[in-house]
């Protein structure tokens, strides 16, 4: 690992004022993919600058969202009895992401900043049609995923909260890689009042992506028979040693059919 | 040089480090503490657990300033003073849940946190499921679970150790 200067500002102007100034300063949340990508010299910031001292921790539960702080870890939305009421699928995917140490620091803001194309926590934010609040604005969740590794966020722009509107019912289906838990193929189904939003993570190239003939065909008839017949496009799907592209593209169709028979 | 201050296995240090120190070097390089493994230092295969502020990390994954103000437990603080070994170690020691030996101090840091959280009981599946952050390379994890499972009513005060 390259040497770096290391922040940990207690003020999010402070945060934003120091990312802002330096545009090789990173932003540190919870490390479990940035200090690994530190370790490979795949990044060599001038400044990393933590944000663990910012106070973006908690989870608000209302009667139509729950709202989640970025620097809250995977370990405290899985174990969070207000998130398994309000959105058990949510939980649910976030006591898949990884292991226990991993969940025990990784962070839901740096999940969504980094915008891994096998992340599972973009498919929620996307499924549930979350909003992404940053120190100075409001981004939809469809306007934030802007394909693999890249996203709306700005130079030095803090996710500060992720705000989930509460659907009547939703699910997540993950086939893992079997060493690392990665999402190979992730699908989060989501039945909403506004019509189903199916989401999937770990196949494309271009990162997380609505599947807009599975939402039509689960919008007339939520059952997984209504999806049994659509195939899934293997162009543009990633293909590497663990699956090909043909394969990811059957394994869409599994893990939808499966996430909309376990609502 | 930035300095940590942190507090390790009931001790308070206060450490020159470097911005990309990584927590286990502190622990093994500064401190003399190797009872920390690094097995494969990138983030899989859990040898280098140990608790922060009461819960398992990976002390390959995470900056020593990232500890800083922190409580650090590593396997030299599990013993008591006296040598007696911690429930866990013992059910370990009792069930043969270790050959090598290398993954068995992230191994033990974990176990300790999972049976610490779940004073409602953990299934084999539990076990099994909780521990898929520390990878063993010769026991089979069977006498892990077995040492898993035998250390938990210890830990909770529901049983002692059956005396040999």
């Amino acid at each position: 690992m390259y040497d770096f200067a290391y922040e940990k500002p207690t003020a999010l102007a402070a945060a934003v004022a120091s990312l802002a100034g330096d545009m090789d300063a990173k932003a540190l949340a919870g490390g479990q993919t940035f200090i690994p990508v530190l370790k490979q010299r795949l990044n060599k910031p001038t400044t990393v600058v933590d944000l663990a001292a910012l106070g973006l921790v908690g989870i608000t539960v209302t009667a139509d969202s729950v709202t989640i702080g970025a620097m809250t870890t995977h370990g405290e939305v899985a174990l969070s009895a207000a998130v398994q009421k309000a959105i058990p699928a949510l939980a649910n995917l976030a006591s898949m992401i990884g292991d226990w140490q991993v969940r025990h620091r990784g962070t839901i803001g740096g999940s969504l900043a980094n915008n891994d194309p096998s992340a599972c926590y973009p498919s929620a934010v996307l499924a549930l049609g979350a909003t992404i609040v940053t120190d100075r604005r409001s981004i939809a969740a469809d306007d934030y995923f802007q394909g693999m590794f890249t996203t709306a966020l700005e130079q030095g722009e803090i996710i500060t909260k992720v705000i989930f509107p509460i659907p009547q019912k939703a699910a997540y289906q993950k086939f893992r890689n079997p060493a690392s838990r990665y999402a190979m193929v992730g699908v989060f189904v989501a039945k909403t009042a506004a019509g189903v939003r199916v989401a999937v993570t770990g196949a494309a190239q271009g990162g997380v992506f609505r599947h807009a003939a599975f939402e039509a065909a689960l919008s007339a008839n939520f059952s997984p028979d209504a999806i049994a017949g659509i195939a899934t496009s293997a162009d543009d799907l990633n293909s590497d040693i663990h699956a090909s592209a043909e394969y990811r593209a059957h394994l869409i169709g599994v893990m939808a059919k499966r996430a909309v028979a376990g609502t | 040089m930035p300095q940590v201050t942190l507090t390790v296995n009931g001790k308070s240090h206060t450490v020159e480090v470097e911005g990309r120190t990584l927590l286990v070097e502190l622990l093994r390089e500064k401190l003399g503490l190797t009872g920390t493994h690094v097995g494969c230092d990138t983030s899989q295969c859990g040898a280098c657990t140990v608790h922060l502020n009461g819960t398992s990390v990976k002390s390959c994954t995470t900056l020593a300033l990232q500890a800083d103000g922190g409580v650090v437990t590593t396997i030299e603080g599990l013993a008591a003073a006296d040598g007696t070994l911690h429930p866990m170690q013992e059910a370990f020691r009792e069930h043969h849940a270790l050959q090598c030996g290398f993954c068995t101090p992230g191994m033990v840091m974990s176990a300790v946190d999972l049976v610490n959280s779940n004073p409602q009981g953990l299934s084999e599946s539990d076990i099994r499921h909780g521990l898929e952050g520390n990878l063993c390379r010769c026991t089979g994890y069977h006498n892990i679970v077995k040492a898993v499972a035998a250390a938990w009513p210890v830990m909770h005060g529901k049983e002692t150790v059956a005396a040999e």
